[in-house]
């Protein structure tokens, strides 16, 4: 292979924009009392360095879980544990119990960005460069231009390397999961994507997909024989890495309930702060978070999110297949974004940026830069303004059984670019106008509330998109190939 | 798939240039918040000289010890830069505010390099047009064209030092490969006003010089020559010499005459050639004379040690604690300015010599200006290491059409943006400096090695292994040597291995650049008729 020498060439590229961008500031910098991301990780690190395991996740005299309280699984506080070490190592001022809150310093922050990119190097981009590699039926030069997009994408860069998180930790193990199951070596897929459940719980919107598309695969090998031997190695599989990971905390009944109770806080509203949510937006009609009490607001999320994901599971568990899949993976991740209870902003790293939040940590220029350079990437490899047709947008099938009732239904791919162009103009004006102007008196969070409602209609959007691709991708899919 | 790929791209037609103009362009601006040097104060004080001072004080103002010391047409630009800057931050403007610094400059001046880059983008998709693309395969990546615009776009030493440690080389360069192309166009008027022009904003362009006044007096003022290739004296053109000496004249008259309008020329040419500088800079560049003197240094070690020499005759610690000062040599013979001047022209003779006697068209200048680069590069008084450029950015025009040029280009290349690396030393900067070295070099290897993938291999194993030697040197120098307890105690030592290891790499491209000039090109270069 010639050209491999150009996924050298995309991965040293991410790798340079990734440190480019961590020169910038990061979130919470020099603001007291409660600075940002980057104080509660230096803080976890204190936590689970000098305090026993049992005390992590409890409050007591050294350990205030007011103040940055661990709210990650086990796996972080072992990261948290690991970098630490290494600090002590370099400068125990760091990690000092108590007297380091608030260390801020420039060989700090140099050693912090060291270990975001050398988790970074370690899990993720491996990932994305095997998952590229691993495409089929594509050429080399798309495997290259599709790493090289994945890569620069800037949510993931800006949130890591900016506003200071380890998200690609527990995404590089959810697409090594991806990556296993998709080129069936189911088990260690299934053991990857339970170490970043295990990472992040968030991952957790991801975990329906991998539990239909694995159950359909065992269905389709026959329950009574291959099937369910697959089904029993799996629940092995998942059962042990859950113990392992969680086997201090498996000792005592109010440990494990403790750590519950920090990862899942029941206690906070339907949603906090502004975020592009569908409760958000609805809010703003209706202010649903006072009018409804605390436990009919869970139940309402709980069944939205539940309907809004039926369909492409059964579908997916019917008729298992990788495409079928990762379709899946996205309008779960969607629906679970858009209906659930107690949603972040970050969690929509996803799908999004996340601009007031960037606006904050004084991100601006990074986050302008990485969003137009990604952008060129995509429009360089996959031509978006040239004519569209309906078996690129994938909807041929979808369009064929419309027009069935409708046949002057053709005017659908128009109606999508139209649709597009409208889009990226209006988020260039909000940005444009949250960055510029102030807004009136009245309505002091006129913009970002804007940015939400507009960024929620284009979810919606692609949730109804990728369903219908889901619904309607079957029987035409075999006759597409061939026209390709 | 991949045909289509690639009649997509050519369909595209200058997609791809703008793809990769802008996505550098990204790059820069992502920079921006990355360390910048005490040039950065430099070009803050001429934006506050130029702005606040008549031009009768320009070359006389010493508040800051950054005078102004490029000549006038540089310091026009600042001025017009200063004018844009008042709208931006007027604090930065007064000659007072020594070692200024807000955001809002930091902003300005970095988007005022980021911006004149557009001139060096330009002359980029110029010289592009100029490369024979008969190699042309059918994929876009492997074009010459394409290889030059990466390797001249993306080059690391470029970007090190215009948009990390801060100068203004991108628009600079920009102007001399705009003249390269207009003499490749057959526009030689254009050519030398360009010249002329570039003179006047850096005088470091004097090293080429030569290259320019012999190629246009041969190729262009004797307009025809004998069947054989040699000078026919008859045909000389006194009006094209005449129309030269005119746009010249009229060049330096608009630089310089305001100047000795106000009787100012002496005081000027001072300030632009300092010779009480000493004969290496600060960070030794890794040139002849930085063999010269680890030389002088060993000799001296041992002689100590063998007590052949007297301890209190010696100066104490020479030239290596790199002070910028005026220093003698121990064992061998001390230099002196003329020395290094008279060494530098006989070094230049040879490639002016063939290119007055056996001229080979524009490709033929662009070797002879490579060489009289480099050949000043290796012998010049007090040449910095970022004086490389100079003679890498013109061979990249070379290194995409034959391949023992490519090989050439490679290891000067790749241990001339390694000398680069001192200048950088903060640790943020570390990764940086280390991935995008890796990225160009990588690419450049790779590519050319691709292009030229039917010809024998471009490096030969000593080549490599002196290659990839740079990294062991790199983790001794950085990783290893701090960590040390010789650090209090030797602190040049990485720098002295640094521009030693790299002064064998372009001393050794220089002798082959000589060869491959003195004995003519294998089997091409046909006279062309000018």
């Amino acid at each position: 292979m010639e050209k491999w020498y150009w996924m050298i060439v995309v991965v040293l590229m991410g790798l340079t924009v990734r440190w480019a961008v961590s020169l910038n500031s990061y979130s919470g910098a020099g603001k007291p009392p409660m600075f940002g991301d980057y104080e509660a990780q230096r803080h976890w690190q204190e936590v689970t360095y000098n305090l026993p395991i049992k005390q992590w996740y409890f409050n007591s005299s050294d350990n205030n879980l007011q103040y940055w309280g661990l709210d990650y699984p086990p796996l972080t506080a072992y990261h948290s544990f690991l970098c630490a070490y290494v600090a002590k190592f370099i400068n125990p001022d760091w990690i000092a119990l108590h007297v380091s809150r608030g260390y801020e310093s420039q060989e700090h922050k140099l050693f912090m960005r060291t270990t975001v990119l050398i988790a970074d190097l370690l899990i993720y981009i491996p990932a994305v460069v095997l998952y590229c590699c691993c495409l089929k039926e594509i050429s080399i030069k798309k495997k290259v231009a599709n790493a090289l997009c994945i890569l620069l994408y800037p949510g993931l860069i800006l949130i890591d390397y900016g506003h200071f998180q380890y998200n690609s930790v527990s995404l590089g193990f959810a697409l090594w999961g991806v990556l296993g199951v998709s080129c069936d070596w189911d088990l260690l897929g299934s053991l990857a994507f339970c170490l970043a459940i295990n990472y992040k719980q968030m991952e957790l919107y991801h975990s329906l997909p991998f539990f239909c598309f694995l159950l359909g695969k065992c269905f389709k090998k026959g329950l009574k024989g291959k099937g369910c031997v697959l089904l029993m190695k799996l629940v092995c599989i998942v059962v042990a890495s859950f113990t392992l990971c969680w086997l201090p905390f498996f000792t005592e009944w109010e440990q494990t309930l403790q750590v519950l109770r920090r990862l899942f806080p029941v206690d906070r509203g339907l949603f906090e702060d502004k975020v592009a949510n569908v409760w958000c937006s609805f809010n703003i009609f209706l202010k649903i978070k006072d009018i409804l009490p605390r436990h009919i607001q869970i139940i309402i999320s709980f069944c939205f999110t539940f309907l809004s994901l039926l369909p492409a599971c059964i579908k997916l568990t019917l008729q298992p297949s990788p495409k079928g899949f990762k379709f899946t993976l996205v309008s779960c991740a969607l629906s679970f974004f858009l209906f659930s209870f107690q949603v972040h902003e970050k969690s929509i790293l996803l799908v999004s940026f996340m601009l007031p939040l960037l606006l904050k940590d004084e991100l601006l220029m990074p986050s302008v830069v990485t969003m137009m350079a990604f952008f060129v990437a995509c429009t360089t490899f996959f031509p978006v303004f040239g004519k569209t047709s309906e078996e690129e947008l994938k909807l041929k099938s979808f369009c064929i059984s419309v027009r069935r009732y409708l046949p002057c239904f053709t005017f659908l791919p128009k109606l999508i670019q139209y649709l597009f162009l409208t889009s990226v103009t209006t988020m260039l004006l909000l940005t444009l106008m949250t960055v510029t102007l102030d807004p009136p008196r009245k309505l002091p969070d006129l913009f970002s509330v804007l940015v939400c409602f507009i960024s929620c209609m284009n979810f919606l959007f692609f949730l109804v998109y990728f369903n219908i691709i889901i619904m309607w991708d079957s029987k035409h899919g075999r006759s597409q190939k061939k026209i390709n | 798939m991949a045909a289509s790929g690639a009649g997509g791209a050519r369909a595209g037609g200058g997609a791809w240039f703008s793809a990769l103009a802008l996505g550098v362009t990204f790059l820069k601006c992502l920079l921006i918040p990355a360390y910048h040097s005490t040039d950065f104060e430099v070009h803050r004080n001429w934006l506050a000289i130029t702005h606040s001072l008549p031009i009768s004080q320009w070359y006389y103002e010493s508040t800051s010890e950054w005078t102004l010391d490029y000549p006038p047409f540089f310091a026009w630009f600042e001025y017009v830069l200063s004018h844009v800057a008042k709208y931006v931050d007027e604090e930065m403007l007064n000659v007072r505010h020594l070692n200024y610094f807000s955001s809002r400059t930091l902003l300005f001046q970095r988007f005022s390099v980021i911006f004149t880059d557009a001139l060096f983008v330009y002359a980029v998709h110029e010289c592009c047009k100029c490369i024979d693309g008969k190699r042309a395969s059918k994929e876009l990546t492997e074009t010459p064209t394409f290889i030059l615009s990466v390797l001249l776009l993306w080059n690391f030493g470029l970007l090190i030092v215009d948009h990390i440690h801060f100068q203004y080389n991108g628009f600079l360069f920009g102007l001399m490969l705009l003249s390269i192309a207009r003499l490749f166009q057959k526009r030689p008027m254009e050519g030398a006003f360009l010249f002329a022009t570039l003179l006047h904003f850096k005088h470091i362009y004097l090293y080429v010089a030569p290259a320019y006044g012999v190629y246009l007096l041969r190729s262009y003022c004797f307009i025809s020559n004998k069947p054989d290739g040699s000078v026919q004296w008859s045909s000389f053109s006194f009006v094209r010499v005449f129309s030269l000496g005119l746009i010249v004249f009229l060049v330096s008259a608009f630089s310089l005459g305001p100047f000795l309008a106000l009787n100012q020329l002496p005081q000027l040419f001072s300030r632009l050639f300092p010779f009480k500088r000493g004969l290496c800079h600060a960070y030794w560049a890794p040139n002849f004379w930085a063999l010269y003197n680890a030389v002088d240094k060993a000799l001296s070690v041992i002689g100590l040690e063998l007590n052949l020499l007297d301890p209190n005759k010696i100066p104490k610690a020479a030239m290596t604690s790199g002070l910028v000062q005026q220093f003698e040599h121990t064992v061998l013979p001390s230099v002196t300015p003329l020395a290094t001047l008279i060494c530098t022209l006989i070094a230049m003779l040879p490639s002016v010599f063939c290119l007055w006697f056996k001229p080979q068209g524009p490709r033929g200048f662009l070797r002879c200006l490579v060489l009289c680069a480099l050949s000043a590069f290796m012998f010049g008084w007090h040449v910095h290491e970022k004086a490389v450029l100079l003679a890498v950015l013109p061979m990249s025009l070379l290194s995409v059409e034959k391949a023992g040029d490519a090989s050439i280009f490679l290891i000067l290349t790749t241990t001339g943006h390694y000398s680069l690396f001192p200048l950088l030393f903060t640790a943020p900067e570390l990764p940086i400096k280390i991935l995008l070295m890796l990225l160009f070099t990588i690419y450049s290897v790779f590519s050319l090695k691709t292009l030229f993938r039917k010809e024998k291999a471009l490096l030969n194993w000593t080549e490599t292994l002196y290659l990839l030697g740079l990294v062991p040197l790199e983790v001794c120098c950085e990783l290893l040597f701090p960590l040390t307890s010789w650090k209090l105690k030797y602190p040049f030592v990485p720098l002295l291995l640094t521009s030693g290891y790299c002064a064998v790499g372009i001393a050794y491209a220089w002798l082959r650049l000589c060869c491959s000039v003195l004995l003519g090109h294998p089997g091409g270069g046909k006279t062309k008729r000018n």
